[in-house]
């Protein structure tokens, strides 16, 4: 697949403070493409200076198969942007906008179809002040796709909007995925970039950390699975401890904890136990995340 | 020069939408009309050159409606519009930075131009104010005089840091300048004192300017005012170019 971003050794600082240090990635053709960390992290700065809309102080970025930083003009018609912190006039309302927006590109999207897409053609003739803070997003995403653009940025799409709003994005990413589109995003919310990507930067200080599908950064901790399940019939010998999968258990009171390996791990517990006829309830396994994911490499928690 | 048409026309709708400054700019002037006309009358005085004090205050008067535009709307809006993040939004697109510029101009010059045609009929209806010059002359005038404020308003939203210091310089800068350069009080009435400090207040020759070429003199009588706020414009554009923040 061929690879619509760019990156080697991106470097930006203000004043003193190092932003990005030797950043170094690409963004394939079709793929949700994510770069996750805390805050300050340098997720904005990077995406920014991908955007073209920051001149990076070192390395070399190309987009679409050119320097964002000097073909801005060109590579804003093929470019979808949602910004972090920005805003329309308050008083011009959402019609207005799409018209308007639309109005700057060469190649337009049908408006009132984006906006029905986004559930927001009732609010055609509201006021941008009037909408509420996910209508706001959902317009930032009709604008930033009124140009079809091949490749979409969203900085913290879902910052600030509530969990099932949150959702409703992701399936909104998803379905411009299916449309062809490149998307690189960025979030702080690990839960996100490993739902929602298909290949995440883990990004701390500035420096990208770790790189690769999601699944591929879990398995990599290498860290146990975990069943949990619960014995209400009270202690009897579990015929799991010469199974090759399984490394230790732990039982206190009724709650059993099975640690271990492999692909089939979970498979072979469960048939291993209903074949001696033992009666678990509320079985559930636990998967490491990318948080922990983040914890291991970093040191820290990675919390807002 | 893709999208100009549009954010020119969306420009005057969102003006048109605030309540306050279209007060200001198209309210105010006819009221302060009503206001000095029912005190003062409109009969031809000598202290005037023979014309009425209605007569005199409609070139003056939009020299203050092209004051109000560009020294209160200009940064103020331009400054909101920073600090919001609209113009982030706006530059994350095609649009050019000149085209933006060319249509926030264009704007604010339509703006001025309804304010003024507001001021005048008014002024004929009540009043039947006079008029005795040319009206591509007055145009000219206006706009010459209109690019000058509107460059002192960039520049002041070129180096203030946002909206609301924005909106603190422009009303330290324009009342006085309101008050000193004949464009609300005739400067005719004024003490000596004053009429010397209006002299070293640009919008002094926006009201000179436009009296003038008003009641039919021509631009060559109006040297001075030409070469000033021709200066101000090229100092001020310049300056504004050299600082304007789009972020």
């Amino acid at each position: 697949m061929s690879s619509v971003i760019e990156v080697y050794g991106l470097r930006k600082t203000y004043d003193e403070v190092v932003a990005v240090d030797d950043v170094s990635f690409e963004v394939l053709q079709g793929e949700i493409f994510g770069m996750v960390g805390p805050n300050g992290a340098g997720k904005t700065t990077t995406i920014e200076c991908v955007e073209g809309l920051r001149q990076p102080d070192g390395g070399h970025i190309r987009l679409l198969g050119e320097d964002p930083s000097t073909a801005h003009t060109a590579i804003s018609e093929c470019i979808g942007i949602q910004l972090q912190e920005s805003a329309i006039p308050a008083r011009l309302r959402v019609g207005e906008a799409m018209s308007l927006f639309g109005s700057f590109y060469t190649r337009q999207a049908d408006a009132r179809d984006l906006l029905d897409h986004l559930g927001l053609t009732e609010k055609w003739s509201t006021s941008f002040s009037k909408l509420s803070g996910g209508q706001k997003q959902r317009l930032f995403i009709a604008l930033a796709l009124i140009n079809q653009p091949e490749v979409i940025f969203f900085d913290e799409l879902t910052t600030g909007l509530d969990p099932q709003a949150r959702r409703a994005m992701w399936d909104l990413v998803r379905q411009i995925q299916d449309q062809g589109r490149t998307v690189f995003l960025t979030t702080h919310f690990m839960e996100e970039a490993e739902r929602l990507c298909d290949r995440v930067a883990i990004i701390d200080h500035g420096k990208i950390v770790a790189l690769d599908t999601p699944e591929e950064l879990i398995r990599s901790l290498g860290v146990e699975k975990q069943i949990v399940f619960i014995l209400p019939d009270g202690p009897s010998e579990l015929p799991l401890t010469d199974l090759p999968q399984v490394d230790r258990i732990e039982r206190s009171g009724e709650r059993v904890v099975v640690y271990g390996h492999g692909e089939r791990f979970a498979g072979t517990v469960v048939t291993a136990l209903e074949h001696a006829g033992i009666g678990f309830q509320d079985l559930r396994t636990e998967q490491p995340t990318l948080e922990d994911v983040f914890l291991a490499l970093t040191g820290r928690e990675m919390r807002e | 020069m893709r999208g100009l048409k549009q954010l020119i026309f969306i420009n005057i709708k969102l003006y048109l939408r605030e309540p306050i400054a279209t007060f200001f700019t198209l309210a105010f002037p006819p009221l302060l009309i009503l206001l000095f006309g029912t005190m003062y009358g409109n009969d031809p005085l000598p202290l005037y050159g023979g014309y009425g004090a209605m007569d005199i205050t409609m070139p003056a008067y939009s020299a203050l409606v092209l004051g109000t535009v560009g020294l209160l709307s200009v940064p103020i809006t331009t400054g909101g519009y920073r600090e919001q993040g609209i113009l982030r939004r706006y530059r994350a697109t095609p649009l050019r930075p000149l085209t933006y510029i060319i249509a926030d101009v264009l704007t604010n010059l339509v703006i001025t131009l309804i304010g003024m045609v507001v001021l005048v009929a008014f002024g004929w209806l009540i009043y039947q104010v006079q008029f005795e010059g040319h009206v591509l002359s007055v145009l000219m005038a206006v706009i010459l005089g209109g690019l000058s404020m509107f460059a002192v308003g960039y520049l002041i939203a070129s180096i203030v840091p946002g909206a609301r210091t924005a909106q603190v310089v422009g009303m330290v800068i324009f009342y006085p300048m309101m008050f000193l350069s004949g464009a609300s009080v005739p400067l005719e009435v004024m003490p000596e004192t004053v009429r010397r400090i209006s002299n070293f207040i640009p919008l002094t020759y926006v009201v000179s300017l436009l009296r003038g070429l008003w009641f039919g003199n021509g631009w060559g009588e109006h040297l001075t005012e030409v070469i000033v706020l021709g200066g101000v414009l090229v100092v001020c554009a310049g300056l504004a170019a050299r600082f304007f923040r789009w972020e």
